[in-house]
């Protein structure tokens, strides 16, 4: 077990920079999640720690070695990583056995042994039952299962996803998310996870980076991301809630409910103007209150266990609150703000 | 294109394994020798006498009258042959293609046969067909008096054939758009009220013509480079074309001959090369984003119609497939031509002699299977890790290098035949050791003329590899050699076989450059039955065709049962 660090790792394609400047500590035994839209980098990222790209400028390092620098790049046949692939990659002439044993065999490791450890692998993803079947007898979920059993079976220091679940229906994607979960608490393998799905981010993973057009935004744990987001792009990128212009405040705090309010009326578009992160949760509605905001109903969506409203201010700005019951459009109403977070503007 | 060059491609994508280094580089020395020697060495020749004088080689070409005769010749059988190429290609094409007819595939593959045939097989069996010596026209006792001209000795009967031999290219280039051509198109039509007529005129047409045109210029410069039909056909009569003319030239003397074939030669290159680049450009223009699901492909209901028009097409397909082969078939059982077949005079004696007598004939079969089992044996083995180490170069790259391996199957086989002449009539430089007048001089130019048969499926199965099963391959840890051995050859096994199997078929059977490069002790089959109807031996040569027509058939038939596991388009008459 030893520590991942990203060193300033640059990645350019035909001197387009996809990774700029990319500084990540990896602890072992980490589960760190890469989240961010498509084409942020999070895939060439995998990429190059999994060797099949190498990097453009600075280093990734691994304990004491060096994989990859701009002179010196360890091939991928020679770095112990396991990875589960989007599209899961499973050779479609062997069997699940096989599959599974690929790794050991190419390693000459004594029948005996593989044997062993290809039934102590599919057992974690409990597939014993299914090891001479081919990989197109098996469902999407399975054929995800044999994958990670393949990624595990050399004991890996670094277990990779790309994207693992894209290509599953949603109930599925529970049930696998249950799965790596206890998969990465019995092993506890290093893992990196690819996702553009940030509550797949935020269920799974104890730290997530999250980047935005090649670079890192924020990097810290969910619950670090979900209240202190650091600008307009990941507050809106990351949880629900409303971004509001107001006037003029210090970024990365918290604003109290009755501050906030005053900064709400305060607000003038030809003054100096901050942006707040104001989540649903904290918006509450009150009958006659001095403090309160005089709102009116713009939409009401049901959700299942509680509507959606979108209120709009006096000034224009929406603002997305939770209510238990359905409001009337175009009804007016008070709210009490709980908290917000102030944000920086988005460089 | 240096090794060089190829070296900082692959160090810009991933880092380069060793393995993978001298598998690069053995591969750019084998095909700088197998596609781009003999094109550059024909350049050379036909390029380095041309000074600017009036008695040089190539404008003692262009100055002679024969040239000239030949060339409007070739123009004009291969322009009448488009023609014909064109009218059977769109009328097969559509109706198999775009109607509910049925038994499909029997269809297409009927009628890709003439494509595989080879040209002086087809030629031999249209002679049977004809004529006052045709033994079908005496069984049925309708020959023509004795001294009545043969309607194929001339210019129209070489049209003919070549139409027929390269309908099947029209037919394939239009069904290949029309084939992705989705059902919306249709319905959509269709709910905006347009009659079946106006679907035709207004949508079907435009959205195929460059398809079409595509695929009569791939006619055009294949009936330009063919030689077997005009060969068999325009010979007796004195009609020349131009690679006849070449291979006339050949069998004379004089010092300047071999620059003026090479000469010669450099002419019909050219005009294939463009007629290919033509090609090329319009089949990418007619590449439309066509929109919409394709799993449903287009379909009209023929109604009373259908029965007729199945009518049709066999009475066709019977006219330019089955007639002619039966007359072969014929021809081979009488003892003598002129004789006409019945129970008294059938006889097995061509086949029995064929098959017993020792000498020439069995040579020729055995000389044949060899060359064509190695060629394909040497070219899949070749192909494996070609395709990989291509799929791994940027696309623009690859391309090009693609149409290097590409020029030696498109230049006509006889331009092919003159540049291994030029390459190898001198012993090789530092072993001494001539091939010229071997075995080796046809195979190495096999090798060179098929390496793009052999490549193209199994570059189009590797293309659609996903290229994450190679990856997951190299995480468990399997270096280049191992992957390709694990993981890429049992997945693109089926196109690996298919490719060889293609090689095995058109080599087998190959005549133009065996024509020019054969010598006694090394003939081939082609050259065979060439040679034994030149001698007016038709009734054996007819009884060596048949045979050749049962292993074409045999061999298709054998593609096809591997067709359900290859990508599409592999295997001309499948999909």
């Amino acid at each position: 077990m030893a520590r991942l660090i990203l060193d300033g790792v640059e990645k350019s394609f035909h001197g387009a920079p996809v990774v700029k400047g990319l500084n990540l500590t990896i602890e072992p035994g980490e589960f760190v999640a890469l989240l961010g839209p498509s084409g942020c980098g999070k895939s060439t990222i995998l990429r190059m720690l999994a060797g099949f790209e190498n990097v453009s400028g600075g280093q990734i390092i691994h304990g004491d070695d060096c994989l990859s620098s701009s002179t010196r790049h360890v091939p991928t046949e020679e770095r112990n990583f396991g990875m589960v692939f989007q599209s899961y990659a499973l050779w479609p002439h062997m069997t699940v056995k096989e599959n599974v044993g690929y790794p050991l065999k190419v390693q000459k490791t004594p029948v005996a042994e593989r044997n062993k450890r290809i039934k102590d692998a599919l057992e974690i993803v409990q597939l014993e039952e299914y090891a001479d079947r081919l990989p197109a007898q098996l469902s999407g979920g399975q054929r995800q299962r044999v994958a990670l059993a393949r990624s595990l079976v050399t004991e890996p220091d670094v277990v990779l996803f790309d994207e693992p679940l894209a290509n599953l229906d949603r109930h599925l994607r529970a049930t696998m998310e249950e799965t790596f979960r206890a998969f990465h608490k019995r092993t506890g393998a290093t893992m990196v996870y690819v996702t553009h799905d940030q509550s797949e981010a935020m269920s799974l993973a104890d730290k997530i980076a999250v980047l935005n057009k090649g670079q890192l935004v924020q990097w810290g744990t969910p619950q670090e991301l979900y209240a202190r987001p650091r600008n307009t792009w990941l507050a809106n990128f990351i949880g629900r809630g409303s971004v509001l212009s107001v006037a003029a405040v210090a970024p990365s705090q918290y604003v109290s409910g009755t501050n906030l309010t005053e900064l709400i009326c305060q607000h003038s578009p030809d003054k100096a103007a901050s942006s707040v992160l104001v989540r649903p949760q904290d918006i509450h509605f009150v009958s006659a209150d001095d403090s309160a905001l005089i709102v009116s109903v713009h939409s009401c969506i049901f959700r299942g266990e509680r509507y959606d409203i979108e209120l709009t201010l006096k000034d224009g700005q929406r603002l997305l609150a939770y209510s238990d019951v359905p409001m009337t459009l175009e009804s007016l109403h008070q709210v009490r703000l709980g908290q917000a977070w102030s944000l920086e503007s988005e460089s | 294109m240096t090794p060089l060059l190829l070296k900082r491609r692959f160090m810009d994508g991933t880092s380069m394994d060793s393995q993978l280094r001298w598998l690069s580089i053995g591969l750019f020395m084998l095909i700088a020798t197998l596609s781009v020697l003999p094109s550059l060495r024909l350049l050379v020749e036909a390029l380095s006498h041309t000074a600017f004088s009036t008695s040089s080689p190539m404008a003692e070409v262009l100055r002679s009258e024969r040239t000239w005769t030949a060339l409007r010749n070739s123009f004009y059988t291969s322009g009448l042959g488009t023609l014909i190429a064109v009218i059977l290609g769109c009328g097969f094409g559509f109706v198999v293609t775009l109607t509910n007819i049925r038994g499909r595939a029997i269809w297409v593959f009927c009628f890709m046969l003439p494509m595989m045939i080879p040209p002086q097989v087809t030629a031999l069996s249209w002679l049977q067909l004809f004529g006052p010596a045709s033994p079908i026209l005496n069984t049925l006792g309708i020959a023509p008096a004795l001294g009545s001209p043969q309607p194929m000795y001339s210019a129209e009967g070489i049209a003919l054939l070549l139409g027929i031999q390269s309908a099947p290219l029209v037919f394939l280039a239009l069904r290949t758009q029309l084939i992705s051509l989705p059902q919306d198109l249709l319905e959509a039509a269709q709910l905006s009220r347009a009659s079946q007529f106006r679907i035709w005129v207004d949508i079907i047409l435009p959205l195929c013509r460059s398809a079409i045109i595509a695929g009569a210029a791939l006619a055009f410069v294949s009936s330009l480079g063919n030689f077997g039909i005009p060969a068999m056909l325009g010979i007796p009569a004195g009609y020349i074309v131009l690679p006849t003319l070449i291979y006339q030239q050949m069998a004379g003397f004089g010092n300047d001959m071999l620059s003026q074939v090479a000469g010669l030669s450099m002419i019909i290159a050219l005009l294939v090369l463009a007629g290919m680049l033509l090609q090329q450009w319009l089949q990418q223009r007619s590449c439309y984003a066509l929109l919409g699901h394709t799993a449903q492909s287009l379909s009209f209901r023929l109604k009373q119609w259908r029965l007729p028009l199945e009518i049709l097409l066999a009475l066709v397909l019977c006219f330019i497939l089955v007639a002619p082969l039966f007359a072969l078939i014929v021809s081979s059982l009488v003892p003598a031509l002129g004789m006409p077949l019945n129970a008294d005079t059938i006889t097995f004696a061509a086949f029995y002699e064929m098959i017993g007598r020792q000498g020439v004939t069995s040579r020729a079969f055995e000389n044949s299977a060899f060359l064509a089992f190695f060629s394909a044996l040497v070219l899949m083995l070749v192909s494996l890790p070609l395709g990989y180490l291509l799929m791994r170069l940027p696309m623009r790259t690859r391309a090009v290098i693609a149409s290097l391996i590409e020029v030696p199957y498109a230049i006509p086989g006889i331009v092919l035949a003159i540049a291994f002449i030029l390459l190898f009539a001198k012993p090789l430089p530092f072993i001494e050791v001539s091939l010229y007048g071997t075995l080796g001089i046809i195979f190495l130019a096999y090798l060179s003329c098929f390496l793009s048969v052999c490549l193209k499926p199994v570059l189009s199965a590797m293309s659609q590899l996903d290229p994450a099963l190679e990856e997951a391959a190299q995480l468990a840890g399997a270096r280049p050699i191992q992957r390709l051995m694990d993981i890429i050859l049992p997945l693109t096994a089926p196109a690996f076989f298919a490719g060889g199997l293609l090689v095995f078929l058109i080599s087998i059977n190959e005549l133009t450059v065996s024509a020019l490069l054969w010598s006694a002790g090394n003939e081939t089959l082609g050259v065979l039955i060439f040679n034994l109807d030149e001698s007016g031996d038709s009734v054996l040569a007819s009884a060596i065709a048949v045979l050749v027509v049962l292993l074409v058939a045999g061999l298709m038939s054998l593609l096809s049962l591997f067709a359900p596991r290859l990508p599409k388009g592999v295997i001309p008459w499948h999909g």
